[in-house]
């Protein structure tokens, strides 16, 4: 024992106290994301509740949105919303489908780094900068060649005719669908990527094996093993389009109504809160807004949980097979 | 024979069609990034970086608010960044297995896709109706609450990276926890600890919608931080949709800033993490 060198008990102490200070702080600054998430929810409650006092359940039920009058339902907005979202990923789906089987299992090894973070480099482009895009570029192209085309041999059909009437505009639900689906499909095709590649060789070679085809070990064994981080990217994606902004801003024409023509001006919540919220003079109608936003995040606030939950579970399995 | 041949063909459609979906993604790339070199070059000068916003039909350029992003940026990173990196470490070293940290961690993921726009509401109810005014400050927090989840993201993953045979041997020497991890476990995950925050840079330099209902904009040269300050995507988003083309051209010059400098950050992010790795198997 005495050729151990004395232990300072004031040093033992000291790091302890450093210890207990350190570990407390990583552990606030953890508390403080649960926090967050708090916060957030509770002031979109108490900013909205003077709206919602006022109209109760009507706010959900009825279009009108009137400032002059100080009326307020939230039905077109949250139309809107989910018929861009809807669409943007049908569209979206099949394309970002493509991209993930063409970087797992088509690409030479050579071009699937620099076409991966190419792909990568489209999510990272800022939402306001596809809204440029859309209106300046887009939205003329789409006006001039396909949405004449598209009411001319589309709108005379029976049911889905409705969708593709009136004046080409331009700008409507159509166009942002279209800019949400390209901003989508990024985030989409790099979850079924990483999904896809956790699917075993083991498995493929047996199916190669057996005689299949590159198609049908996709279609048959690729993709229904992966097909929950399959179904949780496009939820995730889903999340993306519902609260997308400034791209919606531009090009969507911002106009509370509900058309059945997919060609016609609409409004989402979060463009109607972008471009209404800095003119929104009277509590009233800042509530709205707010009450607005409250919906947009419960709804996102479920898809988004509900994919997280489903890629967590599945890395997860991931992890308990290695 | 004729079922082999449907298959053949089938297989062959399937594979063309993913190639031109791949080609699809590739096409919007290319046309954005064209799209904003071609009607942004063109007010391209030294003027655009040594004078202010103009009033509409003067010339003038974007300097006060590429300070002002700069300025809101390196705030909102200053704020976020230490609690993110904090949190981070919380998650990889003391809670790893406790409940906690697995709320934490989900939370934090459903943070980290949350729409921006709602974070800008809650920054507007929490601070600025609080303040009385728009202010620099309010922008920098909205930013620092969309950059925390990244970073602690980030953070959490590239400490697992780190073996636990480098912690064993600090904790052997007789080393406390907190030792371990800012002597051996922060150096040794530096590179990828840094693309975390470059990736959250990218990220928050371009967003738009929080910045709308909290810092607004100014357009004169501000450098008070608790008063509105002028910043590139909020003049981007009013000069484009603006009747005037002075305005509008400079609305092209900055999205052609704006995009380089995240374009170039995300690649600087990747490149980082690509080099640490190469020279580590080397």
């Amino acid at each position: 024992m005495s050729t151990v060198a004395a232990i300072d008990p004031r040093h033992v102490a000291g790091q302890r106290l450093r210890e207990r200070v350190f570990r407390g702080a990583t552990f606030l600054a953890a508390l403080l994301v649960l926090a967050l998430l708090g916060g957030v929810a509770l002031s979109l409650v108490v900013g909205s509740w003077p709206a919602l006092a006022r109209f109760r359940l009507g706010f959900l039920t009825r279009e009108i949105w009137n400032p002059v009058t100080d009326q307020y339902g939230a039905l077109a907005p949250v139309y809107g919303t989910l018929v861009t979202s809807l669409l943007a990923l049908a569209l979206a789906i099949p394309v970002s489908l493509g991209i993930a089987i063409f970087l797992t299992e088509l690409a030479p090894r050579w071009l699937k780094r620099p076409v991966g973070m190419a792909i990568e480099l489209l999510a990272a482009v800022p939402s306001i900068i596809y809204g440029i895009w859309g209106l300046f570029v887009l939205a003329p192209i789409l006006q001039r060649h396909v949405q004449p085309w598209l009411i001319e041999w589309l709108g005379p059909l029976p049911f889905i005719g409705r969708l593709f009437q009136g004046p080409p505009y331009g700008i409507g639900v159509l166009t942002a669908s279209f800019v949400l689906a390209v901003m989508v499909i990024p985030f989409i095709s790099a979850v079924m990527r990483d999904v896809f590649e956790t699917v075993p060789e083991v498995l493929k070679e047996s199916a190669y094996g057996l005689g299949a085809t590159t198609w049908e070990v996709i279609w048959q064994v690729v993709v229904p093993y992966a097909r929950t981080g399959v179904i949780g990217g496009i939820m995730l994606g889903l999340g993306r389009a519902l609260g997308e902004t400034m791209a919606v801003t531009f090009v969507i024409g911002n106009a509370h109504r509900i058309g059945s023509s997919l060609l016609a001006p609409g409004t989402t919540i979060s463009a109607s809160i972008a471009s209404e919220f800095e003119e929104a003079v009277g509590d009233l109608y800042t509530s709205a807004l707010v009450a607005l936003g409250a919906l947009l995040f419960l709804i996102t606030f479920s898809v988004i949980a509900a994919a997280r939950w489903m890629l967590r579970r599945l890395e997860r399995r991931a992890l308990s097979s290695v | 024979m004729k079922r082999r041949l449907i298959r053949k063909l089938t297989n062959l459609l399937a594979l063309g069609l993913s190639g031109l979906a791949t080609a699809i993604g590739l096409f919007f790339l290319g046309a954005i990034l064209w799209t904003l070199l071609r009607n942004g070059t063109a007010g391209v000068s030294a003027r655009l970086f040594t004078q202010m916003t103009p009033p509409p039909g003067s010339s003038g350029g974007l300097l006060n608010a590429i300070y002002g992003s700069v300025v809101m940026t390196v705030l909102g990173i200053l704020i976020g960044g230490p609690i993110g990196l904090l949190a981070g470490t919380y998650l990889a070293e003391y809670g790893r297995t406790s409940r906690v940290s697995t709320v934490i961690r989900f939370v934090n993921d459903v943070l980290l896709s949350a729409p921006s726009i709602i974070i800008g509401l809650f920054v507007y109810e929490a601070l600025v109706v609080r303040m009385g005014h728009f202010s620099a400050l309010a922008g920098a927090v909205a930013l620092a609450i969309i950059a925390m989840p990244v970073i602690v993201r980030t953070t959490e993953d590239m400490l697992n990276l780190v073996p636990q045979g480098m912690k064993d041997a600090s904790t052997a020497m007789g080393a406390y926890h907190w030792r371990t991890v800012t002597s051996v476990v922060y150096p040794a995950a530096r590179s990828g600890l840094l693309t975390g925050l470059l990736l959250a840079v990218a990220r928050i330099s371009g967003e738009t919608a929080p910045l709308l209902f909290t810092a607004l904009n100014n357009q004169f040269w501000s450098s008070a931080v608790n008063a509105p300050m002028a910043n590139l995507p909020v003049v981007i988003y009013q000069f484009a949709l603006s009747p005037y083309p002075n305005w509008q051209q400079l609305a092209w010059s900055g999205a052609l800033i704006i995009t380089l400098s995240i374009l170039v950050l995300s690649i600087a992010a990747r490149l980082v993490v690509s080099l640490s790795q190469g020279g580590r198997r080397g």
